[in-house]
Parts: structure tokens; C-alpha cells; sequence
């Protein structure tokens, strides 16, 4: 089985040399030498490239929006912000195969003529930070960015932006904001980034897996991209489990695995004395899924199915020893603290759903709490509010409040948690 | 006042940005990376260069969870809250860590030594749980590595 995305990710990463013996780099020389920009972009569409970064947009489609022909600069923005709880494949990536990002964000770059370049890195990451640096001076040094790149008309610059800690930098415009010296709080859309960005310019926001995978398309097509998957979704996908199971980790499969395989073979099944009880198939702002769902096949239509979304790919497990309550009020805890505060149903909204989860799971909770944690999932789903963290924040919870509703019921009828002492 | 030093490296940055403005976080970073935190003196300074008021420089130092607005220790721990490590064992690290330090999330210990900070997914999931100290991560633990991991920072 062939797995583009890390058959090359090595620690420490291949240097550029390296990289380039195994292929690295050719997908740049196509694109600027032989191809016209409009065809990188209508290739990545015609596979149906679809954003790896939670959303699932067409990444081709998204790139068509940029508009060609505005004089000036545009931009284009790796987001490596990767914050959201439970998900840890881009620094698998970043920090594995810097060069195979940094080659995917030219190409990108090039299609859609932008003159800059940001990857916009957590802080957290330190060990990434200090390849992507080594890798972009490489690329620099063998012509690959700067000036005229390969002797083209074509140059392109490119910026490590380390961030200051928030999740709410993850979210595009946030993220834009942020970049520009701000506070990250999410813009009004339209005008989408891809016409008004960073500095009011195009500027196009991609996750890195997304970007890692854009070289391999371009070497290889359409045909093989598709060829790889098991669903209408193309491509490999990185994949990872966390949680009670005996070897939790990240794997690049055949987009549209089963949540079986990927638990029972690939995690090696939940550890001696745990079984398992549900999973949020793609991160933290991710409904809830059970033993009912386990062949459900984790591509967007599959996972979207059976009530949830494929998300970031990288599933948590729910374990028979761990409090749903208590599990769903981490989540709710981190969401409320990550809150930009500037809209009122999220900043007052999810410190109130964290609280009464807490009280629940104190045993101070009273009956009508479950319902008032219903209202809250609809009064701060979507539509609601300005940008997408409350309704993500919302999907765990409504979940939750269906398949584990007697553990929410205990916890208030004994006035104690039951997994706990 | 800033340094010489502080101030060369603002200017480089604000000349990386199309408006002074921009370079705000990276001024922040910079005053911090110096003093280990961002004082009111430091935030009037950074406002002056940039030529913004105190209170928007204040604005975006208070939205940033590491950006510090108040003095920490030598050494910052994050311990990742998030909900892979909390069901991986993060009660009995932070019982621990509360134990071990004597402070809580937020705090600095009395020697100036350590602040103990939660923090949101450190993206090491599988290895869960995990904190950080400065620029190390540590994975897979358990409250028995906490004491020998604390004892290699003085």
C-alpha cells in the first residue's frame, strides 16, 4: 500500500539533498516550469482534494476563488496552529518532513501566483520550528524559494510565524488576524480570505497535511490520487487513536478505513480491564460515536452518516472507566477558556455549559440542568454564533447527552460521580 | 526603557510588515523573550515603538495565553488539560505536580523556580499524558516521573 503523506518521514528529517534523492522537489520543478498556474489549481480540483484540516472544502474550489488578474500582492498561509484537543498528525509532518510541506506550499503558492508565504506554527512545537527553519533556509539556498525561482518568473517568499497559544488561531481568519499583530478573533465573511486576507489581500489559509499532500498530486494525478482511497474522497489520510487502547498512534491508510480497523488493528484493540464506549472520530469538536458506528467507513460522507464529522481524522476514545461527564466537561472547560470572547452566546454560553457539567459531576447537579445543557446545544449550534468554536464545542456535548444520558441521570439522582471515590 | 538590543529586534520586525502595527505579537514576544514576562512598563514601551496606545498593546498581550502579564519562574511548566491526557491520567500528575511544587495552576513557587501553567493539547496525543517544561516535552508519564523531571531544573 502506498503512503505518500510518510514514507519519507524520518527523525531527524531528511536534509534537502536527501529529500531530493527520493523525488523531492519535482513537483516544484513541474509546476513553475511546465505548468500554468490555473492548471495546478484545476488538477488539485479534478481530485477532489478536500481540506485536511477539520472543514473538508475542496482545496481546488477554494484556490479557484482567488481572484487572478487584482495587481499586488497575495498570500499564502500553511496553518500548522494545530491546538485542537486530541489531534496530533501535522507534527508528525512538520516535524518528520519539513522539505515535503515546504514543497507543497510552493507549489500552492504557484497556483495561486501569491508573492509570500506564512507557516503559522504553535508555539508548542519547538522541535518543528527548528526544522521548518533548517528546511526553509535550504530551500532558499537551492533556489527553490527567493527570486526567479529555478530560473522562472516566479519568486516567492516565505515566514515562520511561531504563535503565542490560542486556539482560536486554528480558525482562518482568526489566524489572519492574528498574523497581523492582532487579537485572533474570527472576521465576518464574506469577503472570504481568498479575495480580502491578510493585509486586505488573496491570500489562501491551508492545513498542513492539506499542503503536504499537493507535490504527490502533481507528480503523480488525478487517476493515482483517487486510486489510493477506498471512497469518492481521494487520496491516503492520516489517521490516529488516543485514549485506553493498547498502542494508540497516527497512520497514513486508505481514506474511508472502518473505525474497526483503525481501534482493533491498527490501535490494537482497548487495553486489558477498559472497553471501549464511544469515540469522537476527529478531535474534540466532534459528535460522538459507539459501538454501533464501528463500520462506518472515516471519509467526510461516512463519518458526516452516522452523525459526526471525519474532522481532523484523529479519533479519542471514551473507555467503561472514564466519566462521560467528566470527560465532556475537559472538553467544555477547554472550549469555554479558548472562547475569543467576541460574541456573546460563546463567551457567556460556554462557561455556563462548563459549570453545570461540573456541578453534575460533583453530584450538585439538579434534573433540569440536562435540559438546560440540551437548550445550550441548541442555542449555540450552528447559526448562532460568529464563528464555528461554539458549535463545535456543542457536538461532543448533544452526543453525549444521547448515548450517555443514564450517566448524566446517576450522577444527579446519587449526588456523586460514579467513577469516582 | 527597552534595551538596544530589544529595540534593534522590534525594528527589524517592524520592517518585515506592511504597518507598524503588525509586528505587535512579535514585539511582545521579543520584550518577553528578554525579561521572561511582559510588564506594564514593557507594554508602554512596545506601544511607543509601535506607535499604538498602552491599551491596544494591553489588548492583544492579555488575548494570548503565553504571553505573560505578570513575573514567572525560571523554568514554566505546561501541563497539557487536554482530554486524551485526561483520561490517560492527568489527575494524579497534576495531584502530584500540586504536591511536588506546593502551588497551583497559576503560580509561581516562593524560590522563583517554576510556574505551573495548564495548558491546552500539546499535540502528543498518543503519548498522553505529557507536559512541558521550557522547550522539553516529556510523554507517556506517570506522578513516579515527576520528582526526577522537576530535579533537572534548578
Amino acid at each position: 500500500m502506498e503512503r505518500p503523506l510518510t514514507q519519507h518521514i524520518t527523525f531527524p528529517p531528511l536534509g534537502l539533498r536527501q529529500y531530493e534523492a527520493v523525488g523531492g522537489y519535482q513537483a516544484v520543478r513541474k509546476a513553475v516550469r511546465h505548468m500554468e498556474p490555473k492548471d495546478v489549481t484545476a488538477l488539485v480540483k479534478e481530485a477532489n482534494m478536500r481540506g485536511r484540516g477539520g472543514a473538508g472544502f475542496s482545496t481546488g474550489m477554494k484556490w479557484s476563488f482567488v481572484p487572478m488578474d487584482v495587481p499586488g500582492p497575495k498570500y499564502l498561509v500553511a496553518n500548522a496552529d494545530e491546538m485542537e484537543p486530541g489531534t496530533f498528525k501535522d507534527r508528525w509532518l512538520l516535524e518528520g518532513n519539513p522539505h515535503q510541506l515546504i514543497e507543497g506550499m510552493i507549489v500552492s503558492a504557484y497556483a495561486i501566483q501569491a508573492t509570500e508565504s506564512f507557516v503559522f506554527l504553535r508555539w508548542a512545537y519547538k522541535q518543528a520550528a527548528v526544522e521548518i527553519r533548517k528546511a526553509i533556509a535550504e530551500a532558499y539556498d537551492a533556489g527553490y524559494l527567493g527570486k526567479n525561482i529555478l530560473g522562472t518568473d516566479y519568486s516567492l517568499e516565505m515566514h515562520l510565524h511561531t504563535g503565542v497559544g490560542r486556539y482560536m488561531c486554528g480558525e482562518e481568519t482568526a489566524l489572519l488576524n492574528s498574523l497581523e499583530g492582532k487579537r485572533a478573533t474570527p472576521r465576518a465573511k464574506p469577503p472570504f480570505p481568498q479575495v480580502s486576507g491578510l493585509f486586505g489581500r488573496p491570500t489562501i489559509v491551508n492545513n498542513v497535511e492539506t499542503l503536504s499532500y499537493i507535490p504527490h498530486i502533481v507528480n503523480h494525478g488525478v487517476a493515482w490520487f483517487q486510486s489510493l482511497s477506498r471512497t469518492a474522497d481521494g487520496g491516503t489520510k492520516i489517521y490516529g487513536v488516543s485514549g485506553r487502547v493498547n498502542k494508540p498512534g497516527a497512520w497514513e491508510l486508505p481514506m474511508g478505513v472502518t473505525m474497526r480497523e483503525l481501534i482493533e488493528e491498527h490501535a490494537g484493540g482497548m487495553q486489558n480491564g477498559y472497553r471501549f464506549r464511544g469515540v469522537l472520530p476527529g478531535g474534540a469538536s466532534t459528535d460522538f460515536l459507539v459501538e454501533e458506528h464501528m463500520d462506518v467507513q472515516m471519509d467526510f460522507t461516512g463519518v458526516a452518516a452516522a452523525g459526526s464529522r471525519l474532522g481532523t481524522g484523529t479519533m479519542v476514545v471514551l473507555d467503561d472507566r472514564t466519566c462521560p461527564v467528566g470527560f465532556v466537561h475537559n472538553l467544555e472547560h477547554f472550549f469555554s477558556q479558548e472562547s475569543c470572547g467576541f460574541c456573546t452566546p460563546c463567551r457567556e454560553g460556554l462557561p455556563w455549559t462548563e459549570k453545570l457539567l461540573w456541578a453534575i459531576e460533583q453530584g450538585k447537579g439538579r434534573e433540569e440542568d440536562l435540559a438546560l445543557l440540551a437548550s445550550h446545544a441548541t442555542l449555540l449550534g450552528p447559526g448562532n454564533t460568529f464563528c464555528a468554536l461554539a458549535p463545535g464545542a456543542m457536538e461532543p456535548l448533544q452526543s453525549a447527552l444521547k448515548y450517555f444520558k443514564e450517566d448524566f441521570e446517576q450522577h444527579i439522582k446519587h449526588k456523586k460521580c460514579p467513577y469516582h471515590d | 526603557m527597552l534595551t538596544i538590543a530589544e529595540k534593534e529586534q522590534i525594528e527589524h520586525e517592524i520592517r518585515q510588515v506592511p504597518v507598524k502595527k503588525a509586528a505587535c505579537i512579535e514585539a511582545l514576544k521579543i520584550v518577553q523573550g528578554h525579561r521572561r514576562w511582559v510588564s506594564d512598563e514593557g507594554i508602554r514601551d512596545v506601544a511607543d515603538i509601535l506607535e499604538m496606545s498602552p491599551e491596544e498593546v494591553d489588548s492583544v498581550a492579555t488575548f494570548y495565553n503565553l504571553i505573560f502579564r505578570q513575573p514567572v519562574g525560571r523554568h514554566i511548566i505546561l501541563l497539557c488539560d487536554s482530554i486524551s491526557c485526561y483520561v490517560m491520567g492527568l489527575r494524579a500528575l497534576h495531584q502530584q505536580l500540586v504536591q511536588l511544587l506546593g502551588i497551583q495552576y497559576g503560580q509561581t513557587t516562593p524560590d522563583g523556580r517554576f510556574t505551573l501553567l495548564p495548558n491546552p493539547c500539546l499535540g502528543t496525543c498518543d503519548h498522553a499524558p505529557a507536559l512541558m517544561v521550557d522547550d522539553d516535552l516529556y510523554r507517556d508519564l506517570s506522578a513516579d516521573d515527576l520528582e526526577a523531571i522537576l530535579a533537572k531544573y534548578t
